[in-house]
């Protein structure tokens, strides 16, 4: 059956901005099937609010569209594109649940609009609880006992037919977003509100938990004859009642039988047929009793979700891709196997390895949220590492994840016991120290419901740990590393001591310790880890490996377990026999990526990193990518020429380096994870390309950095530089408060805080500083009610390109991540970008740039301070260049590369050329941890972000605001309070919303002085300590449409607080700066003015290179 | 040599250290791959993989332990088993941890072995004899051994494993009754059959048409088993003067045998094809199912049979495009080179035991 030819436009939607459940592995999914429908001839229409993704980019679709996604603006999308029809499955949940709507209100119907990959009864099917529930009935299979209910009543209702623990899961929500486990009656009531109002159709399933259980998850895939494959099989570490994107999970299972395997892949076939998914993948969730063996279906996706691209990366079929061209009609066998070349895509991967993955967390930016891991998703990232067994890839998963490893040693047996059930993201760290401590696997197992397969495992490897550290040799090191005390040396004469050594040392106790370096290494141990055992430093063990020739080979993931040759090079490291690596001639450039999404490092640096791999291939070198990261486009072994996939440690670094030997490492376009490895890789006498390692060092160098500012005559705030708490405790009397302090080497402002007195100050002391030098701390006088703009430029040495000048909307002191911007900006004169601009010219002149670099200014009247400057690419580089059309980072890697900025002219972006304004405003996951405050500030706290284009600015505000889900109201109620420093302007924001039609009302004291100013009709109501009724009995009535609410000081932000926490789980908009109240109130006029409009990214572009 | 110790070593002259994890001595045999992720137990006893050392893929091995539910005969008949990682400990529910097993079932077994790059070998040089040994490291010896070993090509092992002597396997529910001959049957094919209504007469791998025929069988089945088919030449005798006279399913040797006797050739391929996840097209339904492979020999593509007025199909292997099977309604013929019984492995093919009770009532009625 070849593909249909009664269509040929076909509308994509994108998942839209990160948030927590939902990250950038659709940008992988929805990249692969554009790339793949396109090379069929169709024509893509696309539709993302999120810039920051590879789909986005304007070859990859098109027409491509980054408009919000909800009904109204694919309403006015499909009307204008008249596409024949619309692939739903791949931009997650809220692709899914917006062509559904799309079909239910028979919008596709009416205009033509074929619904591919899923119809609208699999989707309903699939996505409600209840009909799910009956369809597993019919076909036999067994569900957890429970009822989908509606209202308060029917829950309680059906609270008499249930037993405790019970899960509270609402429909038609992504990352078990609302869900809960409950315990009693109690918490029943308190959740279960909860669950109604996160479900779009206010419908909960009210579920018997299966606490405990096993779970499985396979990735199912279907065509339209009806064959069906199971692409992988992944089983969770962590037993039921974590939610799934929260476990640690293996690929593929590892405890069941063949009996048992099959049971749930026959159920599998049942479940993806019943539900009627024609073509493409589905995730299908299974629990399974670990005593009696009993099976029950949990859950189902009939989409691509993040674990299909978690299944594509660890078995290298890739799910999305074929299940693009599925719907398109073509079947299984007729689909090549990419990787063999000669199989067809209708088999079942084989794999002859494991594969970890680790999620990875931000807790220590959410201080108050438990940090104990439930049925609601709270990750924002993940690792995944290939081993040739568990420990293997369970260790290089670990060492993946970029955290510090936190220490239980202090705990005593019992309370490790005690702590063992409590699922966290720290348990497994905590498991090692159970083992360490001599619990046995049988408790660990009772105690947590892991299996005991996974924990033999870490036991060993504890038993491991326990034999280096008492082996002979650690006492009598020095012997054997006469050299190891000698100050540090180039890495290559490193092994210069152990060759020695090997020769004089052939002793029994030093082989026998020669082995269990070996085995230590085959178990997934770091060079650091065996260091620290035998108390020497990670280099000696390094030498020691190398004279004694125990380093990692690459073995291919081939699908098929070694059955067929294979041809894509995409490779993992292994302490095993047999190499595999192809070594090519070609003139190679390796880029090392970003590593796991974290907040502050998210899916732009993959952007970047996939733009430098586009670009060097144009420029005929061979392309390595290194990353750990299974959701991204980077690690698609489609991308780069060749794709290693590994921690992004020096130690793991360093090999394929020395393998590949490239004429370059490019650092600086994946974040600090490749930055922090730039000086050891210079050290290890590779090239790193572009900014030199002095200078990425310089710029993180206080002293160094402000010289150069007051060399070039500029300004920057006052500041001074701490290495202990005393010294902080007097420069912060020194530069007077406030004071913005932060330690040096961070992303995403990582305790970073605005402090207002010395109070505070000893605070932050007591909690976020260590004191060293190594690390100071970085003091800087706040100027207060400045406005904030990034510039982004390239810069080749010698020429500089002013690449965009944004606007914060958010005063600085919010970070530059958290804040919204405009590009152009919209209240900078001319002369300003001109002193701007000239301003970062001179910087990237002096540091000798050569790449990209990112300036943070703050604008004070007539002053601009020089706030930081970051020698890289910048979060905001993806959304400049999808606003100027120019493909920057293509730019920069070719400047890396030698080629001169003035050799090909780049065209400078202006005003004409960019006769429009685009927002960038972020999202952030506060919805997901209900204890915190809603409030920004300097520590990053956002996941993700959108762009918003119109013809004003007032008018791409509002749409930022629809494209956060967060719509303007046009009439209603609005709620302001606001603080002193702020009065006179929300005095302003009061009376354009009167103007407007809007009523006012505003704690006392914001009422007063609008009172006293003349505004006579606004109302004043109790703050929350005034007794009620209060704002937030009005916000829970929905008699405010939108809040300004701006707070200072720790009394008040307390007060305030459920202000804010309340506007943002009844979804009411809220601003926490009168800033973007000012910017709201305009957006407001302009929206009542005028429709929104949509553009296409293709016809807005007028520059090119 | 310690005694955790144990060596592998192969026909081309390969010596590769590894650990002892079944029981202690040397055993020889063919060395062949597995890329079954999970099944070893059910892989080890099938009676198919008599005379055969067995290297599986997948680098953990043991995970689950043993139990007898997944015995497919009554003992291992592998000649040793080779992994990465062998688990020694059994889970909660298992009778005994799989090296337990093998050391009970005096199977050598050898673990730490870079098994990819041996089956990246196998893949290149074709199957090896090779050697597992916990005794000697004498290449010289290990040489001897090998030499000793006769070659897989000619050799009819199915004599060897095959019942001795006629049995019944009772069925109340019975409505039909066959006879099936054991060339090293599985447990699962019994089982499958039984459920379906069969009242089965295994027989032995060498019984005569007369002998089979004087059972009044209402059709026969042709088992799996190992060894090169063209050698089994007595059973191919058998199958053709059976042809024709009562409907008759093959699976594995068993298609084989009937192809010899329907005329077709045989040849053995570079490393076989052994594992839970190949793709065969099943031209009737136009469909793809995932199947269980075990076989090291296939048959001849042009006309499988070539009987007067067949009407046969064939099956193909949408990998490499051997021959899986041929189905022939007018003569009553079903044969399956692949397992549709699985154990282990997927369970897409059962309806071919469906497709054998409806050639029988089709012949009967």
């Amino acid at each position: 059956m070849p593909k249909r030819t009664d269509i040929h436009k076909i509308l994509i939607i994108g998942s839209g901005p990160i948030v927590i459940g939902q990250a950038c592995e659709f940008d992988y999914s929805g990249t692969q099937a554009c790339k793949a429908l396109k090379k069929e001839g169709f024509e893509i229409v696309l539709v993302n609010s999120n810039p920051a993704t590879i789909m986005t980019d304007p070859q990859v679709a098109d027409r491509t569209y980054i408009e919000p996604l909800n009904i109204s603006f694919l309403e006015k999308i499909i009307e204008k594109e008249k596409p024949d029809a619309l692939l739903p499955t791949l931009g997650g949940q809220t692709a899914l649940n917006l062509a559904r709507a799309l079909a239910k209100s028979s919008f596709l119907q009416k205009h033509g609009v074929s619904l591919l990959g899923a119809s609208l009864s699999a989707i309903e099917k699939a996505e409600d609880r209840e009909l799910f529930k009956k369809a597993m009935q019919e076909i036999g299979l067994q569900v957890p006992h429970s009822f989908t209910v509606k209202s308060l009543a029917e829950a309680y209702r059906a609270l008499n037919h249930l037993n405790f623990p019970l899960v509270i899961r609402p429909s038609y929500t992504l990352g078990g977003m609302g869900g809960s486990i409950v315990y009693n009656s109690q918490e029943f009531s308190e959740y279960l509100q909860w669950g109604f109002n996160q479900s779009p159709v206010h419908e909960v399933l009210v579920e018997e938990s299966v606490l405990g259980w096993k779970e499985f998850e396979l990735e199912v895939m279907r065509d339209k004859a009806d064959n069906v494959i199971i692409v992988c099989s992944i089983e969770n570490f962590d037993p039921m009642g974590v939610h799934t994107g929260d476990s640690i999970t293996i690929a593929p299972q590892q405890t069941l039988s063949d009996k048992e395997y099959q049971v749930l892949r026959e159920a599998a076939k049942k479940i993806i047929r019943k539900i009627g998914v024609e073509t493409g993948g589905s995730n299908i969730q299974f629990a399974v009793h670990p005593e009696t063996g009993k099976m029950v279906v949990i859950e189902m996706n009939p989409r691509v979700s993040r674990s299909s691209a978690l299944a594509s990366k660890a078995t290298g079929f890739p799910i999305a891709k074929i299940a693009a061209l599925l719907a398109v009609g073509y079947t299984l066998p007729e689909i090549q196997n990419d990787i063999t070349l000669k199989t067809p895509a209708c088999f079942e991967p084989v794999l002859d390895y494991v594969v970890t993955k680790i999620p990875r967390f931000n807790f220590e930016k959410f201080p108050l949220t438990p940090q104990v891991l439930t049925t609601q998703m709270k990750s924002v990232g993940e690792v995944m590492a290939i081993g040739r067994t568990f420990k293997e890839s369970l260790g290089k998963a670990l060492q993946s994840l970029e955290v510090s490893v936190p220490s239980f040693c202090d705990l005593s047996k019992n309370q490790i016991k005690e702590q063992l059930n409590i699922p966290s993201h720290k348990r497994i760290w905590l498991i090692y120290e159970a083992f360490r401590k001599g619990v046995s696997v049988e408790e660990v197992a009772h105690l947590s419901k892991i299996d005991p397969w996974f924990l033999y495992h870490v036991e060993e490897c504890v038993g491991l740990e326990n034999v280096i550290a008492h082996h002979k040799i650690c006492r009598d090191w020095k012997d054997i590393f006469a050299h190891s005390d000698s100050a540090p040396r180039e890495r290559h004469s490193r092994s210069l001591p152990a060759v020695r050594t090997r020769r004089k040392n052939t002793s029994q106790s030093f082989s026998n310790f020669v082995s269990l370096l070996k085995q230590a290494k085959q178990w997934g141990f770091s060079d650091a880890h065996v260091a620290k055992l035998c108390h020497q430093s990670p280099q000696d063990i390094e030498s020691l490996r190398i004279c004694e020739n125990i380093q990692p080979v690459y073995k291919v993931i081939d699908t098929c377990a070694g059955e067929f040759e294979s041809y894509t090079p995409y490779l993992y490291s292994t302490y095993d026999d047999e190499d595999e690596s192809k070594i090519s001639s070609k003139e190679k450039v390796v880029i090392i990526g970003s590593g796991p999404n974290r907040i502050g490092q998210g899916i732009e640096f993959d952007y970047c990193c996939v733009h430098a791999v586009m670009a060097l291939k144009g420029m005929g070198y061979e392309t390595i990518m290194i990353n750990c990261n299974p959701e991204t486009v980077s690690t698609d072994y489609d991308t780069a020429d060749k794709l290693y996939f590994e921690p992004l440690t020096f130690e793991h670094v360093l090999p394929i380096l020395k393998l590949e030997n490239p004429c370059g490492v490019i650092v600086q376009l994946g974040g600090q994870t490749p930055l922090k490895l730039a000086q050891e890789i210079e050290r290890a006498g590779f090239k790193i390309l572009g900014t030199t390692v002095a200078t990425i060092m310089s710029c993180e160098n206080r002293e160094f950095f402000s010289s150069i500012v007051e060399e070039l005559g500029l300004r920057q705030p006052q500041h001074e530089t701490a290495t202990s708490k005393e010294q902080a405790c007097d420069a912060a009397e020194k530069l007077a408060f406030p004071l913005v302090v932060r330690p040096s080497f961070v992303l995403g402002g990582q305790s970073m805080e605005i402090i207002y007195d010395m109070d505070n100050m000893k605070r932050y002391l007591s909690v976020a500083f260590e004191g060293s030098s190594d690390n100071p701390l970085l003091l800087d006088r706040y100027i207060e009610n400045a406005t904030e703009v990034d510039v982004d430029v390239l810069c080749d040495g010698k020429d500089v390109y002013i690449a965009g000048v944004l606007e914060h909307v958010e005063e600085a002191g919010v970070h530059s991540g958290d804040s919204s911007c405009s590009l152009p900006g919209f209240s900078l004169s001319e002369s300003k970008i001109k002193k701007l601009e000239e301003q970062a010219t001179a910087i990237a002149k002096k540091l000798q740039i050569c790449g990209l670099m990112n300036i943070q200014f703050a604008l004070l009247s007539d002053s601009i301070y020089v706030l930081e400057v970051n020698p890289r690419a910048s979060r905001t580089i993806p959304f400049i260049a999808k606003v100027t059309g120019l493909p920057l980072v293509k730019i920069a890697t070719e400047l890396m590369m030698g080629r001169p900025l003035s050799l090909r002219g780049v065209p400078w972006a202006t005003r004409e050329s960019i006769p429009f304004f685009a927002v960038k405003r972020s999202v952030f996951p506060f919805i997901k941890y209900p204890h915190e405050d809603c409030i920004l500030g300097p520590q990053m706290k956002s996941t993700g972000e959108i762009m918003a284009i119109e013809k004003s600015f007032p008018m791409a505000f509002a749409k930022a605001a629809q494209a956060v889900d967060s719509p303007l109201p046009s009439e209603g109620a609005v709620f302001i309070s606001v603080k002193n420093e702020d009065k006179s302007q929300a005095f302003e924001v009061a009376a354009e919303l009167l103007k407007l039609g809007f009523s006012i009302t505003a704690t006392r004291g914001t009422c007063e002085y609008f009172k006293s100013k003349g505004l006579h009709s606004v109302a004043s109501i109790n703050k929350v300590l005034e007794g009620r009724p209060h704002i937030v009995d009005a916000l829970k009535s929905r008699a405010l449409h939108l809040v300004i609410n701006t707070t200072k000081g720790e009394q008040a932000l307390r007060d305030s607080f459920d202000i804010r926490r309340c506007s943002l789980e009844l979804n009411i908009p809220y601003f926490t700066t009168i800033s973007a109240g000012l910017c709201a109130v305009q957006a407001i006029q302009a929206m009542k003015q005028r429709d929104f409009e949509i553009f296409c990214l293709q016809d807005l572009h007028t520059l090119t290179y | 040599m310690a005694t955790s110790e144990a060596f592998l070593f192969l026909e081309d002259g390969t010596l590769i250290h590894g650990k002892s994890c079944g029981a202690r001595g040397t055993s020889v045999g063919e060395l062949v791959f597995n890329t079954s992720m999970s099944g070893y137990q059910e892989i080890l006893t099938d009676p198919s993989y008599y005379g055969q050392i067995i290297t599986m893929t997948f680098p953990h091995i043991g995970n689950y332990g043993t139990s007898p539910l997944d015995d497919e005969s009554d003992k291992v008949w592998a000649k040793g088993l080779v992994v990465k990682d062998m688990c020694e400990k059994p889970r909660l529910r298992a009778t005994l941890s799989l090296p337990s097993y093998l050391a009970n079932n005096n199977t050598v077994a050898i673990s730490g072995i870079d098994t990819r790059k041996l089956t990246r070998k196998l893949r290149s040089q074709g199957s090896l004899k090779a050697v597992i040994t916990t005794e000697s490291t004498n290449s010289k010896n290990l040489f001897k051994i090998l030499e000793k070993e006769p070659p897989m090509l000619g050799r009819n092992l199915s004599f060897d494993v095959s019942c001795k002597k006629h049995y019944r396997i009772e069925n109340k529910q019975a409505q039909w009754r066959i006879v099936a001959i054991d060339f090293g049957i599985k447990k699962s094919i019994l089982k499958y059959l039984k459920e379906r209504g069969c009242e089965i007469h295994v027989v032995p791998a060498w019984s005569t048409a007369e002998e089979i025929l004087s059972l009044h069988p209402q059709a026969l089945f042709l088992s799996n088993g190992p060894g090169d088919p063209a050698a089994v030449t007595t059973a191919i005798e058998t199958i053709r003067n059976l042809v024709g006279t009562m409907p008759i399913f093959g699976i594995c040797l068993g298609h084989q045998l009937l192809c010899l006797a329907l005329g077709a050739t045989t040849y053995k391929l570079k490393f076989g094809h052994r594992g839970a996840n190949h793709p065969v097209l099943n031209p009737a339904k136009n469909s793809v199912e995932i199947t269980t492979h075990n076989h090291g020999f296939a048959v001849n593509h042009p006309g499988a049979s070539k009987s007067e007025g067949s009407h046969e199909v064939s099956i193909q292997n949408l990998n490499d495009h051997t021959l899986e099977g041929i189905y022939d309604p007018k003569n009553f013929l079903l044969s399956i080179q692949y397992h549709p019984e699985s154990s282990p492995g997927p369970l897409d093919s059962l309806y071919l035991f469906d497709k054998f009770v409806e050639m029988m009532r089709g012949f009967h009625k």
